[in-house]
């Protein structure tokens, strides 16, 4: 059994309603019940209700593989990453400090990373992941590129990402405005910059109020 | 006498709410199910599909059940741990009598002797002080059976006119507002209409957190074309992404609906064919939003005038839209107003009873529109029927065998049952599915009249606070112990499963209030052996009505996903869009699509009045009060949920920086709220996603972290909505700190 090679994930931040129905769910999934493997994130709340999840990206060439002194980490020929193999794991964090998406979780209590697998026990019977089946937005979406082209005209699917000199791309597909035209995804470039939610969110409010002056 | 029997600690020690969280089989991986059970979630009024999994009597978990056509699979953090509240460590398994001796202040009973007791009461109450003593608080979280008996059962066995239900604070206004202009009280279409519409307006719903599988119909509308407009105090989840975000200040909405309608007026953006054809008192509401320049409303509602002209003209100029309002516009002493001014600008448009062209309030609670047509309401009889109404009182009563003179009059709303208990005219309660200790406003003074009571009995699954209060506790069922009908947020009728027996001596609460009116002696019209029976019952009673069902069997509903409200008979396939050309109506017999004898809709001057309690020098602060997406209504279930609790564990009262810093308080500081009524102390949480006159505190913690402290018990004229959106507070640092 494997996941389709048809059947995609795709998540569009800009759906996210923070409402956290995937985090729920991720604890739901058979393969790793009572344990949730998503994060969900406010950019930055004080600013702004914007939420981010990020769920496993499953490179090609997985970084978190490469650097795994044990070889625990196995990527199956559907392209899903799963997550590292007990027997192997010594749960030196070297794939939690390289992810350059930060997706894994290290266990302590069981001495193990853990890490979305797409909802592996679902995804290779012919079901939809947990996360992307119940989340209420669609932020989080699990189908064809057909359907998605379909459902999302406004948008374009981006699996290509630069951390510095590195590029990776991905199985999982992050949904930028067609309007961007982005070929990638620099996803250093911003690191050092200020948030910009800020200014952005301040006006939409403010903008917005009447405060008595001629208009 | 009902009080607080002791301490409420060792009430809570004994009683909850604990958090539970998943463990034995609910956490084992491979388990095999006995049995998959299609039903629906158990919170709020978009009633999700939900597929739960059943393993030696216990809900173990669930699956997303995708074949349900509104939610498709979707759910929300809710819907997807509401098994939890399954097999809970403080489910009421069995009765209990107040025993200030006991653990906990109440002593386990047997369940006859508990019914023997309540009958007692009921009898010596009534006898003592007249029929209309002894008063019943019902809910709309019950199945639409259960929400009939409970009807019938204040009207026929007990002869009270004092039954009131927990709708009251939900979607009265809107229902009102809809009968008015309408004729009929229902969204007016089915959700796909959003799909393809080009404006979604949304006022004073916090779509994201309180109905949150509607966002994805917002959304997919956006990607094809659509703009969303939103008004709200504060920037929601789905508002941060809107086209045109109006930051209204509460308690301004109607001034904002008769600004547009008047800019409307100004561009001529008008269907003048429909308002000609399908409506009556343009002339009057036209000149009524005459003094309702951009200007002018900028001023009231605090939103610029720039904004104001540009959703004016995309409402305008719109080919098709689709309007929603929730409690935002609706918690006001001017609900109806609000919700009739909103209405104003749909008829206007002429939008309305065509495709993608869409009006409808957010309905709140599991049934909050099936258990507000079937006559748990004071002033309703099934079928959405008049109790004042000769007719509707005959018809009724020749289904409920008695005579029309025998059934009582219309009784009084849920807060002034409170009131009445306060003033001595009620001196008994049967309670169930309602925590008004909670959910009512001014709760401090709900507080105190419970303590008045001479004899309070409460049903339920759990102890909630207000039962803390009652002289006896009858053990009722959880949402998955029963089967029986809702009707969901779009006027869909769906049907519940049953996928669990009750525990212990619980049972499901229908056979409860049979078994009282056994216990009087009062058993005829109570004898049902199952839910199918008593919804048999209710197709009879609801035909001819408004909201007919009498053309609905459980069968049809599972056959097709559902079946919208009215169904006059079994060949009829239902009415998912109301106001069609053609469609059904029993008032206007085709004179036209509306429910009034003409068959045109109305409109209705809307007159802008200020809140009960505007801001002064004393208390300069609007609190405004609401939801969070993890926490539903008073907390009975969901505070007892760990996952959910941990989501967001206690409420925090959201201020922006400028308000912030003028009060010197930094975000996490203990913060005191205080109103004319109470006082309340939570952290700050200071983000600038809200107005800097408004404060928001979601409400559904009880006791110290109550926000209904602070609340007032203000009310709608007509509607008796309390006014849970707007009242004055001042605000500081805790003391000493």
């Amino acid at each position: 059994m494997s996941v389709p090679e048809n059947m995609e994930f795709f998540i569009d931040p800009a759906r996210c309603i923070g409402c956290q129905a995937c985090v729920q769910a991720c604890s739901e999934c058979d393969t790793h019940k009572g344990h949730s493997m998503i994060h969900l994130e406010y950019v930055d709340r004080a600013h702004s209700v914007q939420t981010a999840p990020v769920v496993c990206m499953h490179c090609d060439s997985p970084t978190c593989a490469e650097v795994c002194p044990a070889d625990a980490i196995k990527r199956t020929e559907d392209g899903v990453v799963q997550t590292a193999r007990k027997p192997r794991c010594i749960a030196c964090n070297n794939c939690v400090l390289a992810c350059p998406f930060g997706v894994p979780k290290m266990k302590t209590d069981f001495k193990l990373m853990m890490k979305c697998d797409m909802c592996y026990d679902r995804t290779s019977a012919g079901k939809k992941p947990m996360c992307a089946t119940v989340c209420p937005s669609q932020a989080l979406f699990f189908g064809t590129r057909e359907q998605i082209e379909r459902l999302r005209p406004r948008s374009t699917p981006n699996n290509r990402f630069w951390f510095g000199a590195q590029t990776i791309t991905t199985k999982v597909n992050m949904m930028v405005p067609k309007t961007a035209q982005a070929q990638y995804i620099d996803v250093t470039a911003a690191m050092s910059e200020r948030a910009i939610g800020k200014e952005i969110t301040l006006n939409i409010l403010t903008d917005a109020m009447y405060t008595g002056e001629e208009e | 006498m009902a009080s607080t029997p002791e301490e409420s600690q060792n009430i809570i020690e004994r009683f909850g709410p604990h958090p539970a969280y998943s463990s034995g089989a609910r956490l084992q991986t491979g388990i095999e199910p006995d049995d998959l059970v299609d039903t629906h979630c158990c919170f709020c009024g978009q009633q999700c599909g939900i597929r739960l999994k059943v393993k030696d009597n216990e809900v173990i978990g669930f699956e997303p059940r995708e074949d349900f056509p509104f939610n498709q699979g979707m759910l929300c953090p809710k819907g997807v741990k509401r098994y939890l509240q399954g097999s809970h460590p403080d489910r009421l398994v069995s009765a209990y009598e107040r025993d200030p001796s006991a653990e906990g202040g109440f002593r386990p009973i047997a369940y006859d002797r508990a019914i023997e007791r309540v009958a007692s009461e009921i009898k010596r109450i009534q006898d003592a002080y007249g029929p209309d003593s002894f008063a019943i608080l019902s809910g709309a979280s019950l199945t639409t059976e259960k929400a009939y008996l409970m009807g019938k059962f204040a009207r026929v066995c007990l002869k009270t006119a004092n039954i009131d239900y927990n709708g009251r604070l939900c979607m009265v206004s809107a229902a009102v507002g809809n009968k008015k202009a309408f004729g009929i009280d229902r969204a007016a279409n089915p959700w796909s209409d959003i799909l393809k519409t080009e404006v979604v307006w949304i006022s004073g719903a916090n779509v994201a957190e309180c109905a949150p599988i509607t966002t994805n119909y917002v959304w997919q509308a956006r990607e094809h074309g659509a703009k969303i407009i939103v008004v709200d105090p504060r920037i929601t989840p789905l508002a941060r992404t809107c086209d045109l975000f109006l930051p209204v200040k509460p308690g301004r909405d109607v001034a904002l609906f008769n600004g547009i309608l008047h800019l409307m007026i100004e561009n001529d953006w008008l269907d003048h064919d429909f308002i000609e054809k399908h409506t009556v008192g343009f002339e009057a509401v036209a000149e009524h939003v005459k003094e309702w320049t951009p200007r002018r409303t900028a001023q009231v509602t605090g939103i610029s005038e720039r904004a104001i002209r540009q959703a004016a003209e995309w409402w305008g100029e719109a080919k098709t839209s689709f309007l929603l309002h929730a409690r935002g516009i609706e918690h006001h002493s001017h609900g109806v107003q609000n919700v009739l001014g909103a209405i104003n600008m749909v008829l206007a448009s002429g939008r309305i009873g065509r495709p993608y062209c869409g009006y409808a309030t957010i309905t709140g609670q599991g049934n909050g529109q099936g258990g507000r047509e079937h006559g748990q309401k004071c002033d309703q009889l099934p079928g959405a029927r008049d109790i004042s109404n000769p007719e509707h009182r005959a018809y009724v009563a020749e289904v409920w065998g008695v005579q029309p003179d025998d059934l009582p009059g219309a009784g009084v709303d849920a807060y002034e049952i409170i009131r009445k208990a306060d003033s001595g005219e009620i001196r008994g309660l049967l309670s169930i599915c309602f925590n008004p200790k909670v959910s009512l406003p001014d709760n401090n003074f709900v507080t105190r009249v419970l303590d008045k009571l001479e004899f309070f009995v409460a049903i339920d699954f759990f102890l909630n606070e207000t039962a803390h209060h009652a002289d006896i506790i009858l053990p009722g069922s959880l949402h998955e112990e029963d089967e029986g009908i809702v009707t969901q947020i779009e006027g869909r009728v769906i049907k519940i499963n049953k996928a669990v027996d009750p525990p212990g001596d619980a049972r499901q609460d229908w056979r409860i209030i049979q078994d009282i009116a056994h216990c009087l002696g009062r058993e005829r019209g109570f004898q049902f052996t199952r839910p199918r029976e008593i919804f048999d019952e209710l197709r009879q009673a609801s035909r001819g009505g408004i909201a007919d069902y009498s053309g609905i069997t459980y069968e049809k509903i599972e056959k097709q996903g559902g079946v919208f409200w009215p169904c006059p008979d079994e060949d009829h396939p239902g009415t998912p869009r109301l106001f069609e050309e053609g469609s059904w109506n029993p008032i206007a017999k085709g004179a036209g699509p509306f429910y009034f004898p003409d068959g045109k809709a109305r409109f209705n001057v809307a007159p802008y009045t200020p809140p009960a309690e505007d801001v002064d020098e004393d208390y300069p602060i609007i609190l405004t009060t609401g939801r969070v997406v993890s926490q539903f209504l008073s907390g009975t279930q969901t505070r007892r949920i760990g996952p959910l609790v941990d989501q967001y564990p206690e409420p925090l009262v959201e201020m922006h920086p400028h308000l912030a810093e003028r009060l010197g308080i930094a975000d996490g500081d203990w913060t005191t709220i205080e109103s004319r009524r109470g006082d309340c102390t939570l952290r700050a949480h200071v983000v600038s996603t809200i107005r800097p006159d408004t404060v928001f505190i979601p409400y559904h913690w009880a006791g110290r972290k109550s926000a209904n402290q602070l609340t007032i018990s203000a009310q709608d004229p007509i509607s008796k909505i309390p006014e849970y959106k707007v009242c004055a507070v001042r605000v500081k640092r805790r003391n000493g700190e």
